[in-house]
């Protein structure tokens, strides 16, 4: 019986998270309001039944009421977030929240799966994130001096990442966090944002070569001080920022060839250079060859092998063997949903990533302030390009990087960095929802003014 | 005024337009990113995770055998090589080798590990594409389901054939089809009952102790690491056709002895075989001939050709092998080099990459990717997935494959193997007596070589251990073999 549970909700999960990025899609296309509301509302009932679906397998695998508990609190925390979203920010972008709230609700029943006592931590910083997640909007909306703190972000950012360099804990061969307390923080992630404050508040005004060049200088830094600290992942989504707001911000594709040539250089070098990128290289290479398998090659071999044996619709929640991989709750955590939930579900949340990363940039596209565009522009990138690094690094598309699924694995500053990053573009959509009705109004106003003169003549 | 009007707003359309032609480019840009990394998780899943999970470290197997009862092994006859058995009472699942030992290295077992093709295809054999409404009855009935049945490439008749050839002797055969790459049977003696290796492992492998020449669960066949004899003359003939071309001027004048350095190399039996062409040489296997022929070669090029020939590199095979070893290097002496030629010297081989060598040669020179698992069928007997066989690389040109044919013709026709003339096939290749080390008299018979009719086609390797001349005991072995081949 319990078998004919889980292997039935595994193809009602596969078709819940089927409908909803479906609805992503063509709600993007769409846009009268109407439209969009029923969309909205067809897609919080996709996730609520989703949501619901994983938790009642797990209970009826392992009838242990704690996971009914845990599910009725979540439930409850996610409609209060969501109503009162709804209450103070009208203008807000649904979509982007939905998306938002239903990666989170796949990371809460991912790692509960995984590891009940890691998911509630999690839970934890969860709703320090949604708080924060109500609170950053209207930050955003009052704090227009910005831009005048670029060099604090700049100098800040170095700091904070030369103080891990120096005092951190060593992780997997990497210095990534600083233990304060009961807990860790890992500065990189944070830095990830008041860095792309950094770039954008330099180059938004001035875009000349002497400009261009401190700028380069000082994101330099930031990468060879990550770099250092082994920490290969966060190195290459500053690089990529750095390079996508310096293109569009001089709006000379010589910079992106320039910039594009001195990284691969700088890629071959640190080949040379540091042994831990050779190791990551040689596992990606082959990490089914004898000696590399059990070693290096472990980690990525085991999520090739959870994906290809989970197949297109899964082995069903707590059927297969995710813990083979070695901490599959951080940087494998896509191939422990592949293999459980399915491929087809794997590729529907990466394509709700997707949908996320084009609605950063379409929102980026649309500002008018050319220090807000920017700005959303690198945070949209930066999410983009580590959606990319992770699930292309855990398929061996590409060697792994060691960094995490935005919002979906776990890891308290991972989740609230991400959740600050979709807050502070949420923000920005509400200004420019705004901008584009004062706009309007006034636009109203001159016709109207016109029309006065005219029938005054 | 109206035509400036729209002048100014055309103005700022093209400005916005113009300002986000950056942003078109990069959302491009992570779209054909995400786009090659979608169809790259898609073909991995089409067309590689099937073999990537059938790993040994993938340890999800335990998972299916909790709700698959482990499939059958079929002959390309469709004899059951290996079948699982549910007692009713107690549902405890029993596997059987209804042939024991004749099967025990090729299909292995399953139990205390999985060795053979158990280990090869055991994700096949743990997996059930039965029809999907069987598969929800068991569900609901709480049974198991059937796993998949592989069906392998191994002939019931052939394996029979060299299994009661090889009798008594300690040794290994193994033949293929070269056109393909299907291995047809392997057999490795001392054996063992792959049945007891459940209840009786200690038994089995011998007390490690007293006893550590029991080597019974080692594969010959692939794992053997042999003194290749005469049969390397097949190397140095092919390193000598790469140097000079063709061999129309060869001539060597055997007196029976070759000294050099005060080195003396002496011919098989103590023959003395005069004035030889190429053909004879190869054919009588004329030691002093090759050693002659061997201080005449480019050391360097050598060694090249036999890594090209696989020496020292991955065979492609599924089954755990030995890699052959070429010792010869530029800094050889030349005692080393006028051995080394004939074979002795520090080489090794297994038989499996001489089988795969001479099925090349007979093949245009084309190795086909030799494999086991011929398809896997559900237990409707409709076939899964169906392996196709898959050139691997062009070991030698077809030149060279041509005439190499010709001097292994030679030595069935009037050299070492005369005995494998038969009205029913043409029969080609080399024996070998290979001295098992410097401080001992034994030798290793060995033949390798392929047969021919109609299209139709084996390669083999055959070596009997400790028992002299390739002739007298691989030669016969390889006869029957090639008779129950043909004779169908």
């Amino acid at each position: 019986m319990v078998q004919i549970i889980v292997q039935l909700s595994k193809i009602i999960m596969i078709f819940l998270l089927g409908l909803y990025t479906l609805e992503c899609f063509s709600s993007m296309r769409r846009k009268d309001p109407v439209i969009r509301n029923q969309i909205i509302a067809r897609q919080r009932v996709f996730m609520y039944m989703l949501h619901f679906m994983g938790y009642m397998v797990m209970f009826s695998v392992q009838e242990d009421i704690r996971y009914i508990v845990f599910y009725g609190i979540q439930v409850l925390v996610f409609s209060i977030f969501l109503s009162l979203y709804d209450l103070f920010y009208e203008k807000a972008s649904a979509l982007v929240v939905n998306n938002m709230v239903i990666l989170l609700m796949i990371g809460m029943l991912i790692l509960t799966r995984l590891s009940f006592d890691k998911a509630i931590r999690q839970f934890a910083f969860m709703v320090g994130g949604m708080v924060m997640c109500t609170l950053v909007p209207f930050v955003i909306h009052k704090m227009t001096f910005l831009s005048k703190l670029t060099w604090v972000f700049g100098l800040g950012g170095i700091g904070a990442l030369a103080v891990v360099l120096v005092y951190a804990t060593v992780s997997y061969g990497a210095k990534l966090s600083i233990s304060l307390g009961p807990v860790s923080i890992q500065p990189s992630e944070f830095v990830k944002i008041t860095y792309v404050l950094f770039v954008a508040g330099m180059l938004y005004k001035d875009t000349s070569f002497k400009q261009v060049v401190i700028t380069t200088v000082m994101a330099a830094i930031h990468v060879l001080v990550l770099v250092a600290s082994r920490d290969l992942g966060s190195a290459l989504i500053y690089f990529i920022a750095y390079m996508v707001i310096t293109y569009v911000a001089t709006k000379d594709i010589r910079y992106l060839l320039l910039i594009l040539t001195g990284g691969a250089l700088a890629a071959v070098g640190g080949y040379f250079v540091f042994s831990h990128v050779r190791v990551r290289v040689l596992a990606w290479r082959n990490p089914f060859a004898p000696g590399v398998i059990a070693n290096e090659g472990c980690q990525v071999a085991q999520s090739l092998f959870a994906i290809g044996t989970g197949g297109w619709l899964g082995l069903g929640i707590f059927q297969g063997l995710p813990k083979s991989i070695p901490v599959v709750e951080q940087d494998f955590v896509f191939s422990a949903i592949s293999e459980e939930m399915g491929l087809i579900f794997a590729l529907c949340l990466l394509l709700v990533c997707i949908c996320c990363f084009m609605m950063f940039l379409n929102i980026a596209m649309q500002m008018k302030n050319q220090y807000y565009k920017l700005v959303a522009l690198g945070l949209g990138c930066v999410y983009g390009f580590q959606v990319f690094l992770t699930v292309g690094g855990v398929t061996k598309f590409i060697p792994s990087t060691g960094v995490t699924l935005p919002l979906v694995s776990s890891g308290g500053s991972s989740l609230v960095s991400t959740v600050m990053i979709f807050s502070i573009i949420e923000g920005l959509y509400i200004l420019r929802e705004e901008e584009g009705e004062r706009i309007e109004r006034k636009g109203k106003k001159r016709r109207r003014k016109e029309e006065k003169e005219i029938s005054e003549k | 005024m109206n035509v400036k009007e729209r002048n100014v707003e055309e103005k700022k359309k093209k400005k916005s337009q113009k300002s986000n032609k950056e942003f078109v480019v990069v959302t491009y840009f992570f779209l054909a990113l995400f786009l090659c990394l979608i169809g790259y998780i898609v073909s991995f899943q089409v067309l590689e995770a099937e073999t990537v999970i059938n790993n040994p470290y993938n340890k999800r197997q335990t998972i299916f055998a909790n709700s698959i009862i482990r499939g059958k092994i079929l002959s390309s006859d469709r004899k059951a090589l290996a079948k699982s058995v549910v007692n009713e009472t107690t549902q405890k699942e029993k596997r059987i080798y209804p042939y024991a030992n004749m099967f025990a290295h090729a299909i292995g077992y399953s139990t205390n590990g999985t060795t053979g093709v158990e280990s090869i295809a055991n994700f096949n054999l743990l997996r059930t594409h039965s029809f999907i409404g069987n598969q929800l009855m068991n569900m609901l009935k709480q049974k198991k389901n059937r796993g998949d049945t592989v069906v392998t490439t191994f002939s019931y008749q052939l394996q029979n054939t060299a299994y009661q050839a090889l009798g008594g002797y300690d040794g290994a055969v193994v033949a293929l089809d070269p056109k393909t790459g299907k291995i047809l049977c392997m057999v490795s003696k001392p054996d063992f009952d792959p049945n007891k290796v459940a209840t009786n492992y200690k038994a089995i492998i011998g007390n490690e102790d007293t006893d550590s020449n029991n080597s019974v669960l080692f594969n010959r066949a692939t794992q053997g690491s042999y003194t290749p004899g005469s049969t390397f003359k097949i190397f140095t003939t092919l390193e000598y056709l790469n140097e000079h071309g063709s061999f129309a001027d060869y001539n060597y004048q055997c007196t029976g002895t070759k000294t050099e350095n005060g080195i003396s190399i002496h011919c098989f039996g103590g023959e003395v075989h005069g004035s030889l062409d190429l053909p004879h040489m190869f054919a009588e296997s004329c030691n002093c001939g090759y050693a002659n022929m061997g201080l005449s070669l480019d050391i360097k090029k050598f060694n090249n050709l036999t890594k090209k020939l696989l020496f020292d590199r991955n065979l492609p095979i599924d089954y755990p092998y030995t890699k052959s070893k070429f010792s010869l290097t530029e800094n050889s002496s030349k005692a080393a080099i006028m051995m080394g030629s004939f074979g002795q010297d520090k080489i090794t081989v297994s038989p499996m990459h001489l089988a795969m060598v001479a099925g090349a040669i007979s093949n245009k020179g084309i190795l086909m990717k030799p494999y086991v698992v011929d398809h896997v069928e559900n237990d409707a007997k409709t076939v899964v997935t169906s392996m196709k066989p898959k050139k691997y690389k062009q070991l030698i040109s077809t030149d060279t494959a041509r005439v190499m044919r010709r001097l292994m013709r030679a030595t069935v026709d009037y050299g070492t193997a005369t005995a494998l003339k038969s009205s029913a096939y043409r029969a080609a290749g080399k024996t070998g007596s290979a001295q098992v080390s410097d401080s001992s008299d034994d030798t290793h018979s060995w033949f390798v070589g392929y047969a021919k009719h109609k299209g139709k086609s084996l390669a083999i390797a055959v070596i009997v251990e400790k028992q002299g001349n390739g002739s007298r005991f691989a030669v016969p072995i390889a006869k029957k073999v090639f008779d129950a081949y043909f004779d169908k």
